[in-house]
């Protein structure tokens, strides 16, 4: 088919405001808010420009725009070795200790700043019993940096009451970069409602990125940003595979639905190198709401169980899957306890009940009725804080969670790597943690091995488990590193090739397909010349969830199976050059989906090249089915060449510093 | 549906530029239909239910109605935000309520000082472990 191009004679031509800065944060959730808030201490005395681009409102933005009801990485007590070594056993072995430990070891100043700036975090009162953040404020009880308990749910979570967590968070950051934008003198340097679809590199140092382009969802106008370095911590891909939801209930992802792989495909199409992109997070959760399990298991202390009543992690199933997955097996991980659960649900046992009933009755036996109403207002905050579309289900249903179970469930594949996943990208460590090699290395903590280009939150590889202070954390970690390189490289000038004019036309090409075409049917949905984004998106979860383990096959693909949704794959990638928007919204969709397009293709060319089922219960290789630590106890890594169209894959080795 | 606007209490957000709804959503799902002033929801299988346009909306305007592929009608929760705390109303298909009250931040909203009594960047460690503010922790 004939290639569409771009030269405004259909659509209108937009206005393109060129942005120059020093350092350019894509992104504005919890990563990049935290960023802002360091950036601008280290920029300001210096005279560097710090700016956020965000395509949201940076209030609600990002994945904990909801809000959330813990804090799931908070060490206080714990060694940060300790932490490593949960992180490595729940990622099946293979993770970046150095990244881990670094980021261990820096998590906790950012829970401390929420509890300065407004968060309230639940502490533990003189009887053993809980304290909301108001209790605890007015019974005097100490903030966690001057030694307050917090109420744990498990070894490295607390909770919170974090309806606003983001609000307080987001504030923090917009205050920090307003500091910088008086200082430095600029009209302007934080942007809402812009969406980055692609960065280009410097035209004189070909692996250094020098620019970053997006526009406007609410004006006519494309943004180019030129900065001598950025942070990506554009966020994870939800809704690459077909969702069990597959009408309006599709919204209801488990992870944030507009989390669109732009945090991959921006740095994938840069050039810059990915890890463990194979792995992936299938949160068991309760059905269809996808409310969180976690504070239930670790807090309310309730038991999972198959329909009759039975444990589904001991016995023939455990006997069976420590055959194929020990020494994992025993370290009873989420994909293991995952694996487990399907394997009963695939026997006939299901449904699996989260036994919310039996938790209750049994905290009741130790409490009043003032407390047990304080503990009912607990859990329903649970769901209130983070998953309000599960309190929503409840309450069509009738469930009383004190006098019935509910339902969980695996849902589709997730791609990230700040949750319980660690799918992302190569980055450079601190440096300074002994015995790591030394090519884990190369001058700028959690930079890419793009120059310029730092990463950090979901798309930072082979380093899960951060959640939502880690991520913080990580993006300050990025921002003084990125800091640090401006310092250092004074001279370079961010200088790109490509015209205003290539750029607008590359952006806005949905935009004149669909003006272009329009008139052609009398129905504007059905066009032959076009593809409108819910059909990309609906095409691509086909591919994904039919070839590429989702849910319709149990999770299970092989090598015949990839190479072939590959193939598919391709066609649909070529088919993305005639993506048609009939408005700005629509132009933003055309934009992510061709995000998630990118996302997924990595994640299937992963998965091909490791021979192995590295992460059973999240995916199956039929012909691969048991962990194979002998062969591919590493890494694996690659690089895609955009202009080509081409990947290269290879075997890092593992190493392990924590013993 | 999602979120919906219950069409006799949304005024449009007369004489702003953009509805309150608008501004907040993080997927920009709410749209204004100029002919009559009204927002309503674009795309109600890419709502997350995060209740954004809900807790924001100056007229109360707007509610979820529950995901139709797996909700049976006629449950509801509706929040109420103010500066410091959120009430709760959860209504269920049989009529029964339940109300809560949970604190959303200790301090006032607009108060954050982000350096305030915190130390000045020193670059003579910008290449070690450790923020502006506090170094790392030890082990």
């Amino acid at each position: 088919m004939e290639k569409e191009t771009c030269t405004f004679s259909f659509c209108q031509k937009p206005e393109v405001i060129e942005v120059e800065t020093d350092l350019l944060l894509i992104g504005g959730g919890m990563a990049c808010c935290g960023a802002a808030f360091e950036a601008a201490r280290w920029a300001t005395p210096k005279g560097l420009k710090v700016t956020m681009v965000d395509k949201a409102a940076t209030d609600r933005s990002g994945a904990v725009a909801m809000g959330l009801s813990a804090i799931n990485t908070y060490l206080g007590e714990n060694k940060c070795a300790d932490y490593v070594k949960y992180v490595r056993a729940d990622l099946m072995g293979i993770v970046r200790e150095d990244l881990i430990y670094d980021l261990g070891r820096h998590v906790d100043d950012s829970v401390w700043l929420f509890e300065e700036w407004g968060l309230p975090i639940w502490k533990k009162a003189d009887d053993g019993f809980s304290l909301d953040g108001f209790q605890a404020r007015d019974a005097g009880k100490a903030m966690l940096k001057d030694g307050g308990t917090p109420v744990r749910s498990g070894k490295w979570q607390i909770m919170i009451n974090g309806e606003s967590y983001k609000v307080v968070v987001s504030e923090a950051a917009k205050a920090a970069l307003e500091v910088n934008r008086k200082a430095t003198g600029v009209a302007q340097n934080h942007y809402e409602r812009v969406f980055i679809v692609k960065l280009y590199k410097d035209a004189n140092d070909p692996n250094r990125v020098a620019a970053a382009a997006g526009f406007s969802v609410r004006e006519n106008k494309i943004y180019l940003f030129k900065a001598k370095a950025m942070i990506n911590a554009a966020g994870g891909a939800v809704n690459c595979f077909r969702p069990r939801s597959v009408a309006e209930g599709q919204g209801r992802a488990w992870y944030p639905v507009w989390n669109s792989g732009s945090g991959y495909a921006l740095g994938m199409q840069a050039g810059a190198e990915l890890t463990l992109m194979e792995n992936r997070f299938v949160p068991a959760r309760f059905k269809d709401g996808y409310g969180p399990v976690g504070a239930w298991f670790l807090f309310f202390k309730a038991k999972a169980t198959n329909a009759l009543g039975e444990d589904y992690c001991v016995g023939e199933n455990f006997e069976e899957t420590k055959k194929l997955y020990s020494p994992y097996a025993e370290k009873m991980g989420t994909a293991i306890r995952n694996h487990m659960m399907m394997m009963d649900m695939k026997k006939g046992k299901g449904p699996i009940w989260m036994n919310t009933h039996h938790a209750m009755a049994e905290l009741a036996t130790k409490m009043d009725a003032k407390r047990i109403k304080h503990l009912e207002a607990e859990a329903w905050e649970d769901f209130l804080d983070m998953a309000i579309g599960q309190a929503g289900l409840w309450a069509c249903k009738n469930v009383e969670p004190d006098k019935e179970p509910s339902e969980i469930m695996p849902t589709e594949p997730y791609l990230l790597g700040s949750h319980a996943g660690c799918a992302g990208f190569w980055c450079s460590g601190p440096g300074d943690i002994p015995g790591t090699p030394k090519e884990w290395f190369w001058g700028y903590n959690r930079m890419s091995t793009v120059k310029g280009l730092f990463m950090a939150g979901d798309v930072v590889g082979a380093s899960g488990h951060k959640f939502s202070s880690g991520s913080h954390a990580e993006g300050r970690i990025a921002a003084k590193a990125a800091i640090a390189l401006i310092l250092d490289e004074p001279n370079f000038k961010p200088t790109i090739t490509k015209t205003n004019d290539e750029i607008s036309g590359e952006l806005y090409l949905p935009y004149e397909v669909f003006e272009k075409y329009k008139v052609y049917s009398t129905d504007p949905l059905i066009n032959p010349n076009y593809i409108r984004p819910k059909m990309l998106q609906a095409r691509l979860q086909k591919i994904s969830d039919e070839y590429f383990g989702g849910i319709s096959t149990w999770y299970m693909t092989s090598k015949t199976m990839l190479t072939e949704g590959l193939k598919l794959l391709e066609v649909l990638k070529e088919d993305a050059n005639k993506m048609a928007a009939g408005n700005l919204h629509e132009l933003m969709r055309c934009w992510e989906n061709y995000h998630r397009i990118l996302s997924v293709e990595a994640h299937a060319r992963h998965i091909l090249f490791r021979e192995e089922s590295r992460y059973p219960g999240y995916y199956y290789r039929g012909d691969f089915l048991a962990i194979d630590d002998k062969n591919w106890k590493c890494f694996v890594n690659s690089t895609y060449d955009a202009e080509k169209n081409t990947w290269e894959l290879k075997k890092v080795p593992y190493v392990e510093i924590f013993a | 549906m999602p979120s919906f606007v219950i069409t006799e209490k949304c005024d449009g957000c007369k004489a702003q530029d953009k509805t309150a709804c608008q501004y907040i959503c993080p997927n920009d799902l709410m749209a204004l239909d100029r002919s009559i002033m009204k927002a309503y929801n674009q795309e109600a299988e890419q709502c997350w239910e995060c209740y954004n346009c809900v807790k924001i909306c100056p007229q109360q305007a707007i509610e979820v109605r529950a995901y139709q592929d797996f909700a049976p009608l006629g449950g509801n929760v509706i929040p109420m935000r103010g500066t410091d705390s959120i009430m709760w109303t959860v209504k269920f298909r049989n009529g029964s309520l339940k109300r809560f009250k949970f604190p959303i931040r200790t301090t006032p909203e607009g108060s954050i000082d982000p350096y305030a009594g915190k130390p000045e960047a020193d670059f003579s460690k910008i290449k070690s472990s450790g923020f502006f503010n506090a170094p790392a922790k030890a082990e």
